[in-house]
């Protein structure tokens, strides 16, 4: 069967409420989506620079003037880079909410809102306070995934601690985790807020404009950091789905499906830690995407892990590309950060699944 | 065969269960009786392996403490109490969890229309595309049965049976479905398969169940055919309460019987 008939079925399926098939369909759909949009942050920003010139020169195509290695400059140099960086980090927090709320049962579940981020950020912090003096032999052995290593490692203590206080005999209890979340990310920021008071100028400087979360300084040295770790971490979601589906019934009914609990979890809680990680090392705290994109995707093609996790990837990765073209264009030539534009799209949203469902909540 | 020699289990360091022996063979409904807090779902529990407990549980002669999920979720299947579901998964859905398992959803992977011939099964048939959590108590303790069978759908497989484990399977059913689903069971045992069942309803046990096991303060108080479980003496000794067992009851009271159990 050709693909376009494959997809003409689906789309009848889809019509007739067959979920499976609207997944593969919205799948589809979102990377066209994510295409699109990548294509237009590439094309537009402060500068005019001309993409379709920077693509004729690279091909040949026109002879390189001066004006014309400006542009290559901006485009391949500052906006590709941003680009890149921008989708693998919103594909990262995306699917690392996803993960975080099959894995608690709940939707409400979120790095940044359970203090899984303040602990990656803690992790960043140490390293960028420290990392010139108390830990230069780390930053010798690791070079640039020191970083995202140390916001991984921070990330991973956070969710772990976070698992335990939450969960008793296989039920999380959806108030604990919240609140448990509350504090260990408190207590998290504490520790951040002594390191950041020990730190210098330049580092203060820094630190403040990556605690807004921005994409702004990226390059391709931060995609080569961040990029692997966040890849591995997508990668490993597929095996999950299966038992994340099953985990919707309990943990006790899906061991008796035959699935691998504690496997699941374990791998779970070090794909969220790492991809969490990673985003937050290189572009700080950006928030919310985590629990918008896979609450929109179960509308749409329901709760099956198969498909929200990659659909929750592409979503993630075309509203983070969003988000960022309104940081650079909206106060232009200066930039918001983007952590400010997400969190005001994003908070309200919170609000209103919570409004939702207060009544199947023991809040 | 399943079979549970001096098997122990303590929560909390508190004993709930004390030295149990029990076999629960193929081709049997074995029912679990027993006033409340006797310990009869922490024995379905202990039988399902989600708890710590001492002395051996086997499953047709393999230690149930060694096997992986995926090897014991090949022969037997557990109906929870009641389940609910954490995201707004479809009837259809959830019954085809239960053809998740690694090995046994492959053996199944050809029968596309198995979870519509479960739900048919069940009395639920056109409810595949429903929300789950939008249904009754009763039609959701169904789609998990349902569920349940998927998994095991063929009582017997390379010849060696399977098992149902089910702790009160007709908690919340109306009295038709309480019958639809006992019935169910029967057939699974009909064809091979052997069923466990904590049960509340005396009646129902002693209509459709081959031995009763009475559970009381940890311990198995009796166990027996229906006809040697349902003595006034013992049952109002156990439930600490006065029973009369009859062939009918008093024509001063009002009675319904099934007649589906009058028959069987």
């Amino acid at each position: 069967m050709s693909a376009l008939a494959m997809i003409l079925a689906d789309s009848a399926a889809a019509r007739e409420g067959d979920r499976s098939a609207r997944g593969r369909l919205a799948i589809l759909a979102l990377s066209a989506l994510l295409l699109a949009v990548a294509a237009v942050s590439v094309a537009t920003g402060a500068s005019d620079a001309s993409v379709l010139g920077v693509l004729k020169a690279l091909a040949g195509l026109s002879e390189p003037n001066a004006l014309s290695v400006r542009d290559r400059l901006i485009v391949l140099e500052i906006r590709a880079p941003r680009i890149v960086l921008g989708a693998l980090v919103g594909a990262a927090l995306a699917v690392s909410g996803a993960l975080m709320q099959g894995l608690f049962r709940n939707p409400l579940a979120d790095p940044g809102i359970v203090g899984v981020s303040a602990g990656a950020g803690l992790g960043a912090i140490t390293f960028i306070v420290l990392g010139g003096t108390v830990l230069a032999p780390v930053t010798a052995l690791f070079g640039i995934y020191a970083l995202p290593m140390a916001a991984f490692l921070g990330g991973l203590v956070s969710t772990l601690a976070l698992y335990r206080i939450a969960t008793r005999r296989g039920q999380t209890s959806v108030a604990t985790m919240l609140l448990a979340g509350i504090a260990l990310g408190a207590l998290a920021n504490a520790m951040s807020g002594v390191l950041i008071y020990h730190a210098d100028d330049r580092q203060l400087r820094d630190l403040t404009f990556w605690s807004l979360g921005s994409l702004g300084g990226s390059t391709w040295a931060k995609v080569a950091a961040a990029g692997p770790i966040i890849v591995v971490a997508l990668a490993a979601t597929p095996f999950l789905s299966r038992g994340l589906n099953a985990l919707a019934l309990g943990e006790a009914s899906a061991r008796h499906l035959g699935i691998s609990v504690q496997a699941v979890k374990n791998v779970a809680i070090v794909a969220v830690a790492a991809a969490t990680g990673a985003a937050v090392a290189v572009s700080g705290g950006i928030g919310f995407v985590g629990i918008v994109v896979p609450h929109l995707l179960r509308l749409i093609i329901g709760p099956d892990h198969r498909y929200l996790l990659p659909a929750s990837a592409l979503l993630g990765a075309s509203l983070l590309l969003l988000a960022d073209a309104v940081s650079r264009t909206i106060v232009a030539p200066a930039e918001l950060p983007i952590g400010i534009v997400t969190a005001f799209f994003g908070a309200p949203f919170f609000l209103w699944v919570l409004l939702r469902r207060r009544g199947l909540l023991d809040l | 065969m399943i079979e549970a020699r001096q098997v122990s289990v303590a929560i909390n360091r508190k004993p709930i269960l004390r030295d149990l022996d029990i076999q629960a063979p193929p081709g049997q409904l074995t029912a679990i009786v027993g006033p409340n807090g006797s310990g009869k779902s922490t024995l379905v529990k202990a039988l399902s392996g989600d708890l710590a407990y001492d002395g051996q549980i086997t499953i047709n002669g393999g230690d149930l403490a060694a096997m992986r999920p995926a090897q014991a979720a090949l022969w037997r299947a557990v109906l929870p109490q009641s389940t609910t579901m954490s995201f707004p998964f479809t009837v259809g859905e959830v019954v085809r969890l239960g053809m998740t398992g690694g090995r046994s959803g492959a053996l199944l992977g050809a029968q596309d229309d198995l979870p519509a011939r479960a739900l048919d099964k069940v009395d639920l048939s056109g409810f595949s595309g429903r929300l789950y959590q939008e249904l009754s108590g009763g039609e959701q303790q169904r789609v998990q049965l349902a569920r349940v069978l998927c998994q095991v759908w063929a009582p017997v497989l390379e010849g060696r049976p399977r098992y149902l484990l089910l702790d009160e399977p007709v908690s919340s059913l109306d009295i038709k479905h309480q019958l639809i689903v006992m019935k169910i069971a029967r057939e699974f045992t009909a064809r091979g398969g052997g069923v466990v069942a904590v049960l509340h309803d005396l009646n129902l046990s002693a209509a459709y169940a081959d031995r009763m096991i009475v559970m009381r303060k940890g311990r198995i108080a009796a166990a027996g055919s229906p006809g040697q479980i349902m003595e006034s003496r013992l049952l109002s000794d156990v439930f600490e309460c006065p029973l009369d067992v009859g062939a009918l009851p008093p024509a001063t009271i009002p009675f319904v019987l099934p007649q589906a159990a009058a028959s069987s």
